[in-house]
């Protein structure tokens, strides 16, 4: 057992943090207490506001009122206590940049001047790509590699700095079912391995319903945290929507549906991509 | 008799006095150095997809060197003061989607203001043509020092920023994570292209030096896999490019910006082809192996 954090400390706490653009209200008093090693998966659907949470968990945009901290100090950007997975990368199939310098950069890219080489630099890349798995995508151009492959080295360019807190900005959404699934057991592995937080954004819950310690619903700009079984109930989810909504499960899958037929354009409310259950909304 | 017919050949290739005029001499010097700073710049403009940029730039550039020469200054001043402002007017105002057409007003703004510029001046026709493409007589000795020291400046801020800039380009969402300022060096960036476009067009040419700085980039990135190395490929085409691109145009007398521009796109037409043949080869191979 390597975790080194106490699964009781608090490693991310967020109080009252709201954020308005000129009128509008994007995130509302959210509250969070995040503590170490715990898998989170940040549900909700389009234009909740999780991109906004990310940002302001990663200190790119002050919130307009509350405070956020990590590990007990105010959130600053660039801190390499955070480490960050983005969405994708846009490259070019002929982009001259292997696996591995693309893992290198998240080591020393922010730094001036060139990389000097040496050992050291080259074991702790060596490491991050064997804890992906993708050691054998080391030499292989990255804008040749599959989106799940990208995917990886990703995750192992974040992992350079040794992060405590992981933060994935909606890494399934580009991916088929099985790489998906892949990312997923990879990402709930190294959280265990490493006691890492993991905060993973996604808009279907369905593959983390496996993994996830517990759930950040966010809607409206207004978030429920707690257990998938607490969270995910027809009450507290029409109450974050603030209209009526219905929680079904069915062969180990949650769907999330609007309740009323004026809302039926919604009845996707979690983006329901993989569905395979055949659920009729009536 | 193969000694005679060889000594002929490189008489007609390498002409009488092609090393030894001082003003060759300054053309081979400068060449070579604008031809190294293009070739790195270049793997970033590249990498970045500014070619537009890079192709509006000489063009303000070539306003400032036609106002100086109507105002009796310096042509490299007024060149570099002009495509460094629109470097930096370029950075500021084109913010995402605006960008293009930031870009595009800039460049008619440069060619207008140009044409304006020359018209004020007597030998209006003869000045634009070197201007616009290039002439291996259009650098003197001083020029040269200054050549060589603006050219030192943006190879130092590349080196400072390389990895930042890399880190920034490849994947932009994470560095600003990791607290890279993309706006910053958005606009540093663009005031190094500024710089290289400003030594470039007195012998390139403004509506060429374009291809310097595109051409081989996209050629090295072909060629190999590694960012280092598409680097230093692309400043070894950049500077064959140039070189034979000054000894074709000293030979026959026509436009070096010519030379330059074809020789440029034939290096990047076989660069392509080459790597289209290898990786079938390599794909046919991958069948064999895998049946």
């Amino acid at each position: 057992m390597t975790t080194t954090w106490d699964a009781r400390e608090e490693i991310l706490a967020l109080q009252k943090v709201s954020v308005h653009f000129g009128q509008r209200t994007v995130l509302s008093e959210i509250d969070l207490s995040i503590g170490g090693g715990e898998f989170i998966g940040l549900i909700g659907p389009n234009g909740a506001g999780k991109s906004t949470l990310l940002k302001v968990l990663l200190g790119l945009l002050p919130p307009s009122s509350g405070s956020v901290h990590v590990l007990g100090r105010a959130v600053r950007r660039g801190s390499a206590v955070i480490g960050y997975v983005p969405q994708k990368i846009h490259l070019d199939p002929g982009t001259p940049l292997t696996g591995r310098d693309l893992v290198g950069l998240g080591l020393d890219g922010h730094r001036f001047g060139f990389a000097i080489g040496g050992r050291h630099r080259r074991e702790r890349i060596d490491d991050a790509l064997r804890s992906v798995d993708a050691t054998h995508l080391a030499q292989s151009p990255v804008g040749r590699l599959s989106g799940g492959e990208q995917q990886r080295l990703l995750i192992a360019q974040a992992l350079l700095t040794e992060p405590k807190i992981l933060l994935l900005d909606e890494p399934l959404s580009n991916l088929d079912i099985k790489s998906a699934r892949e990312v997923v057991r990879l990402v709930a592995r190294i959280s265990r391995e490493r006691g890492v937080t993991v905060m993973l954004v996604a808009h279907d819950m369905n593959p983390l319903l496996d993994v996830m310690d517990r759930i950040v619903y966010l809607a409206h700009g207004h978030a429920v945290i707690g257990p998938v079984d607490a969270v995910v109930q027809s009450d507290v989810l029409s109450g974050l929507y603030g209209y009526p909504v219905e929680v079904l499960r069915t062969r180990n899958r949650i769907l999330v549906v609007g309740g009323q037929d004026t809302e039926l354009e919604d009845w996707n409310l979690a983006g329901e991509e993989h569905c395979d259950g055949g659920v009729a909304v009536s | 008799m193969m000694g005679t017919w060889l000594g002929e050949m490189a008489t007609a290739v390498f002409s009488p006095g092609m090393f030894s005029f001082s003003f060759m001499q300054n053309a081979w010097l400068s060449g070579t150095i604008i031809a190294i700073v293009c070739g790195t710049a270049g793997f970033f403009a590249m990498l970045r997809g500014s070619a537009f940029a890079a192709h509006a730039l000489p063009k303000i550039g070539f306003a400032g060197a036609a106002g100086a020469v109507w105002l009796n200054a310096n042509p490299l001043l007024g060149l570099s003061l002009f495509s460094i402002g629109g470097a930096l007017g370029i950075g500021w105002l084109g913010k995402g989607a605006r960008r293009d057409v930031v870009i595009g007003l800039v460049l008619a703004f440069g060619l207008g203001t140009g044409a304006l510029f020359l018209s004020f001046n007597n030998e209006y026709a003869a000045g634009a043509i070197s201007l616009l493409f290039g002439q291996i007589v259009g650098v003197s000795q001083s020029e040269v020092v200054d050549t060589a020291l603006l050219a030192l400046l943006s190879m130092a801020m590349l080196a400072f920023l390389y990895r930042p800039l890399l880190f920034a380009t490849i994947s932009p969402e994470s560095a600003e994570a990791r607290g890279v300022s993309l706006r910053m060096l958005d606009i540093l960036f663009l005031v190094i292209i500024g710089v290289a476009t400003a030594i470039t067009v007195p012998i390139v040419g403004a509506l060429l030096s374009f291809s310097l700085l595109v051409g081989p980039a996209a050629a090295a990135s072909h060629l190999t896999h590694r960012p280092g190395r598409a680097i230093a490929v692309s400043v070894i085409l950049s500077v064959l490019s140039l070189w034979v691109g000054i000894a074709l145009a000293y030979d026959t007398g026509w436009p070096v910006g010519f030379f330059v521009a074809s020789v440029v796109v034939l290096v990047y037409a076989m660069a392509r082809t080459g790597a289209t043949l290898a990786d079938r080869r390599q794909r046919a191979k991958s069948v064999v192996a895998t049946d």
